[in-house]
């Protein structure tokens, strides 16, 4: 996990640094001796070896120094302002598509076949298919343009949480949904069931109690590469629906070429997302008892 | 004893008979027998949604070969007195904000995404195969060495290093199919070691070895042959996770650039101007961008279901 993260930073570095010219070329005003102080001011005068070794020390201490474009700003302020808003379009997400996608998928597996099993998997099929970013722009045009029910853009109140969210849980919902459909399928032809049933247990317990526990493992395990993707996913969902989230900030450092920032935002969020993994492995193993997490080599 | 033995020798000639053989050759195969191919495309031909993906490609591969020339504007010509026009018998799909041909340009984009979306199954087979296939057959530390930089791989984020490399060596076709490229091939690789783990160990490889044949026939006439598959399957999966991940870009502005045509780059246009309510600019590439990935995912899923013995009835 670390030797992961080692790798993304020492990564990220050295492609920014291997970007031709300075960031600071295109200003033409500034005159060579400002351009030196600001050279001097970023360190940029420095070896590269030297510089790696300072950023490596300073971002270990949470501190991902100044931006270069934006002089007042350092990164550690974006993402201080920027990540609690992405945080909680990422949560609802995450919660809106492990509800629903789980609700839907033991529908389908319970009433297989049936039609609420076709439209549930179509719905998933359709979600998997259909990028977020053009179900976004869709929602607008229908929801906010044509409808004019739900507002279009910022995130202020829970009116304007509605949209985006919709937008960015449609595909991790549908994956739930299916992979939830195809294991509650498979555990509910076991012999535990049908000893269940044989004791004369209610439906509804051997759905909850029996099946659904054992059929969600897959779904964990999927869990963290969704969590990669919702986060990945909401650098376009901010841009589109104008919310002031880190996607934001990464995006305007992206187009303005502003190294550090995009350095610091790379590394925190690759940091989050590896952490997820981490949980999601944690969780894996604390779910199912005959995963041993110290045993060398599954 | 005795008394048997005098009873046959009693036994008349016109006792014996001929043994009747019409029916001699009822196990035999009258059918002819079909190899594991052509039973795979029958599965695969009984599975309607999947036909109709396949239909569509075949539709969306010539549309994009053919498409921008059927129109009789080009995807670069721009005119003012022609601005957002809606659909007509000129413009099909009517025109942009420059007074570009909507249809031209979609079939443009079409080519784009085909072309990335193949381009990077075709890269992500090869360094698959070959890392899979080496990590695979040879087994021991070179596995548990190979399987170890896999690991450290996949937790990096894909799209965020894809947006990395286009940041740094620019926007552009080929920069998109690099930068997915980068990564793309862990999953064909874990796939191919996977099943060669599995079948190196069949009777049939162990033969060959004994027979002498050098290890680059085995992997190829033995391994690869028997793991073709899933790996199809993974194949067609990748594409349109390339599409996606090239549409993506497109729209934040890092993919193809202007006055080239991408489905991503025209949604991104057509979403700043959504107010003016010029439905056709947002409508015809997110119309063909879904059903492209619709069409590629059903396929996926059929082959899937097609080429898995394990899964027939």
């Amino acid at each position: 996990m670390l030797l992961t993260l080692w790798l993304i930073i020492t990564g990220t570095f050295f492609l920014m640094h291997a970007v031709p010219g300075s960031p600071f070329n295109e200003e033409r005003t500034t005159n060579e001796a400002v351009q030196r102080n600001l050279i001097a001011y970023y360190k940029l005068d420095e070896p590269l070896a030297v510089q790696y070794v300072n950023y490596l020390k300073s971002v270990v201490t949470l501190d991902f120094g100044p931006s270069i474009k934006k002089s007042s700003q350092t990164v550690n302020d974006m993402i201080s302002w920027g990540f609690p808003v992405s945080l909680e379009l990422g949560l609802y997400t995450l919660a809106l598509a492990i509800v629903s996608g789980i609700t839907l998928g033991v529908i389908a597996a319970l009433r297989r076949n049936g039609i609420i099993d076709y439209l549930a998997m179509t719905i998933a099929v359709l979600g998997i298919s259909i990028p977020n970013f053009v179900l976004a722009t869709l929602f607008i045009q229908v929801f906010a343009v044509n409808a004019g029910w739900l507002p279009a853009a910022t995130w202020t109140s829970w009116r304007h949480m509605i949209l985006p969210t919709f937008a960015l849980a449609t595909g991790p919902m549908a994956i739930i949904a299916r992979l939830t459909r195809s294991s509650m399928l498979e555990v509910l032809t076991q012999d535990y069931i049908r000893t269940a049933k044989a004791k004369g247990l209610s439906p509804a317990k051997i759905v909850f109690k029996h099946a659904l526990r054992n059929a969600l493992l897959p779904v964990v395990t999927v869990l963290g590469t969704l969590a990669a993707s919702i986060l990945t996913g909401t650098f376009v969902i901010e841009k589109i629906f104008a919310i002031p989230g880190m996607g934001k900030y990464f995006i305007e450092s992206i187009n303005n070429r502003d190294y550090p920032v995009i350095m610091g935002t790379t590394v925190f969020y690759s940091s989050v997302l590896i952490i997820m993994l981490f949980l999601v492995d944690i969780a894996y193993g604390i779910l199912d008892p005959r995963i041993n997490l110290n045993k060398k080599e599954g | 004893m005795r008394v048997k033995s005098k009873q046959q020798k009693e036994i008349p000639d016109e006792w014996f008979r001929p043994l009747d053989r019409s029916d001699m050759d009822a196990e035999a195969v009258v059918r002819p027998s079909r190899t594991y191919w052509q039973d795979s495309w029958q599965m695969l031909r009984q599975n309607r949604l999947a036909m109709a993906g396949l239909v569509f490609l075949a539709f969306l591969i010539i549309m994009a070969i053919i498409g921008p020339s059927l129109s009789p504007n080009s995807i670069e010509e721009q005119s003012i007195m022609n601005q957002n026009l809606p659909p007509s018998s000129e413009y099909w799909f009517g025109t942009d904000d420059l007074g570009r041909d909507v249809f031209a340009r979609t079939w443009y984009g079409a080519r784009v995404s085909l072309f990335v979306g193949i381009m990077a199954a075709m890269i992500d087979f090869f360094i698959g195969v070959i890392y899979g296939g080496i990590a695979g057959y040879k087994g021991g530390r070179t596995d548990n060495g190979m399987i170890r930089v896999i690991e450290v791989l996949y937790g990096l984020p894909y799209l965020l290093l894809v947006i990395l490399l286009a940041v740094v060596m620019g926007p552009g076709l080929f920069t998109i199919i690099i930068a997915l490229s980068v990564t793309g091939w862990i999953g064909m690789a874990r796939i191919v070691r996977g099943q060669v783990l599995q079948i190196k160990n069949y009777e049939f490889v162990l033969a060959s070895k004994t027979f002498g044949t050098k290890t680059r026939r085995i992997i190829r006439q033995n391994l690869l042959p028997n793991a073709m598959g899933p790996i199809i399957v993974q194949l067609t999966l990748t594409i349109p996770s390339a599409i996606f991940a090239e549409a993506f870009l497109s729209f934040l502005g890092l993919g193809i650039q202007a006055p080239h045509a991408s489905w991503g780059g025209m949604l991104n246009d057509a979403l700043g101007v959504i107010l003016s309510g010029y439905w056709w600019r947002l409508f015809f590439p997110a119309l063909f961008i879904s059903l492209t990935m619709f069409a590629f995912n059903v396929v996926g899923d059929g082959l899937q279901d097609a080429l898995d013995p394990k899964l027939r009835r």
